[in-house]
């Protein structure tokens, strides 16, 4: 945390928000802050979607969490910590690809469990390369929970060039992977190549994760990959109004976290996580009560047809 | 009843009997299906006459959904032929409409009823769909048609995953019509629906066909709901397939030879047949239990 954050922290918000957003985005660190907070908030929010919607958290999570080792084995052979977090991430989601699935996508298959000892020998590696390095704690703190309020314009635009390579794939592929993901069986009875799509979602999280993981830390890549999207799955049944929201409400938590942050001596990603959490449980405090009153409105809804006749036999 | 080929004792039906005017919507000839290394079933010839109502039936585990594969196209056959619609299977595209076996969606899903139907119409295209122009009107017309026809409007726009299962079951006859097939695929539409959803949505497929000409294989573990509707019957048993009308292929003839054993097939006095001594499949345990196919 640099001393401005802490100068500034001590001054406190005015009376006057207007005043006080000019006095934020005076400061050329913030901008930037708002800036790679809005792309990590999108990308991270189209892909969790997807992410939510196929029930795969827990890899989400584990790609994230092994870009953490990759940007520790970086560190320590003095390579690109950037290159490093996307190595990471790549091979995890390469090696995830890999462990076959059981047919017709039903749970009970060996893949939580290859993903979970991955997740931890990948974290038991990057404590190994930590140590290897052993270089100032202040990194390492940075790799696990990230660095917001210190991004370069040249990180940003090279973030930027990601995000939009990956949103143009997710453009591409979005709707048969939506697809396979709602109707596996009829899509690859269309043709659909499921297996191959599969995959490249694997690895379009992969990058995503290293990239989010960039700005917000390994460990709280998660909160914007599925904060966000799943409190607008439970506003929402609709595909289309989801992504929207899930990126309005991604936008909505970096940038309120950023702006209390500035305020405050307490870290970026504690607020990140702080306003996603309450947005999610909103999200749940609405859908609650949606459902309710839908229920006391239609009474007994959920039943169809009349008998057919000739149905004397049992 | 005659676009439908006649079994013959032996196992083997006749092929290409049917074949004269339209040609047959689904032809196997000495066809083998391999799954795992084993034999599920073997040297099968039967032909499905254009626009009929035809039931596939036979105990668990005998093979009927990987007949449905076979000409879905999605397994490979180890060896023979099928052809489906005059092509080889997997080439036919928006002429079939396939609905697969399963239970229901899961409770969770936050999907609309609506987008599964959609994904039926275009969900195997790559990129953004735009969100205006005659395109995306024509679809949604067709989309509200199908839903209209299934009689599933009312709960169309609830996310799948909470409407019941008969009415999943209509929104997924949707999906399959959506693109106006030819033939209509349904592994075991009426599994796990209670009885009188069982006819509802029985009567509902049987009125398609007949309304709008298609071609129906409806693979089905009772007979019973869909009976007054056949037109024709292929029967899985034992790694052989029969086909023909309901009177010719269930008979005491007809499944003694398909099971190499001796099976009975009584008649009610209401006209109803009922099979017996049928052995199942899958079983374990010796001996063989009564299966019942009731015929009016």
């Amino acid at each position: 945390m640099s001393t401005s954050v802490h100068l500034v922290a001590l001054a406190g918000p005015g009376a006057n928000p207007v005043d006080d957003v000019r006095q934020m985005l005076a400061l050329h660190f913030m901008v930037n802050a708002f800036r790679a907070g809005a792309v990590v908030a999108v990308l991270g929010a189209v892909i969790g979607w997807y992410m939510v919607l196929r029930r795969q958290s827990f890899v989400g999570h584990t790609l994230a969490v092994v870009s953490f080792p990759g940007a520790a084995a970086a560190l320590w052979l003095g390579v690109s910590v950037t290159a490093g977090y996307f190595a990471g991430s790549i091979a995890a989601a390469l090696v995830i690809a890999l462990v076959p699935r059981s047919p017709a996508g039903r749970p009970g298959s060996q893949e939580s469990a290859v993903i979970g000892t991955v997740q931890a020998f990948a974290l038991a590696t990057g404590a190994l390369f930590v140590s290897l390095y052993g270089g100032f704690l202040d990194s390492v703190t940075g790799l696990l929970f990230g660095s917001f309020l210190g991004v370069s314009d040249g990180q940003v635009a090279a973030l930027a060039v990601v995000a939009v390579v990956v949103l143009a794939t997710m453009a591409l592929l979005g709707r048969p992977l939506f697809f396979a993901t709602v109707d596996r069986n009829v899509a690859v009875a269309r043709g659909v190549p499921e297996r191959a799509l599969s995959v490249a979602f694997l690895l379009v999280l992969g990058c995503t994760a290293a990239e989010v993981s960039q700005i917000t830390g390994a460990l709280l890549v998660f909160a914007l990959l599925v904060m966000p999207a799943a409190a607008a799955q439970q506003l929402t049944a609709r595909p289309v109004l989801g992504l929207c929201l899930a990126v309005a409400l991604g936008l909505a938590v970096v940038w309120l976290a950023l702006a209390v942050a500035f305020y405050s001596t307490w870290p970026v990603g504690f607020f990140v996580s702080s306003v996603g959490f309450a947005v999610y449980l909103a999200a749940v405090a609405v859908r609650l009560v949606r459902d309710r009153t839908r229920r006391v409105a239609v009474p007994g809804a959920g039943r169809v047809g009349a008998a057919a006749p000739g149905m004397a036999v049992t | 009843m005659a676009d439908v080929t006649p079994a013959t004792p032996s196992g083997a039906s006749s092929s290409g009997a049917s074949s004269s005017d339209a040609g047959p919507a689904v032809r196997f000839e000495d066809a083998t299906a391999r799954l795992g290394g084993r034999d599920i079933w073997s040297h099968v010839d039967l032909s499905i006459g254009a626009g009929t109502f035809v039931a596939v039936l036979g105990p668990n585990g005998s093979g009927k959904s990987t007949l449905i594969k076979a000409i879905l196209g999605v397994l490979p056959l180890a060896s023979g032929r099928v052809e489906v619609l005059g092509r080889p299977p997997g080439e036919s595209g928006a002429d079939i409409g396939y609905l697969p076996q399963r239970r229901s969606f899961d409770p969770s899903m936050r999907v609309r009823g609506v987008d599964v139907v959609r994904l039926g119409f275009d969900g195997d295209r790559w990129g953004v769909p735009l969100p205006w122009g005659a395109a995306r009107r024509a679809r949604n017309a067709r989309v509200d048609e199908v839903i209209d026809l299934v009689g599933a409007g009312a709960y169309a726009h609830r996310p799948i995953g909470e409407v019941s299962g008969g009415e999943q079951q209509r929104l997924l006859i949707a999906q399959a019509l959506v693109r106006n097939p030819r033939l209509l695929l349904l592994d075991e539409p009426l599994d796990s629906l209670d009885l009188p959803n069982q006819g509802a949505v029985a009567t509902l497929i049987a009125d398609i066909s007949r309304r709008f000409g298609i071609t129906v294989l409806i693979v089905a573990h009772d007979v019973n709901p869909i009976a007054s509707a056949l037109d024709g019957v292929v029967y899985v048993a034992r790694g052989r397939a029969v086909s023909g009308s309901p009177d010719e292929v269930i008979t005491t003839e007809t499944l003694s030879a398909l099971y190499g054993t001796p099976i009975e097939v009584l008649t009610t006095s209401d006209g109803r047949r009922v099979v017996v001594g049928q052995p199942d499949a899958s079983s374990h345990h010796a001996g063989a239990h009564g299966h019942r196919h009731d015929l009016p």
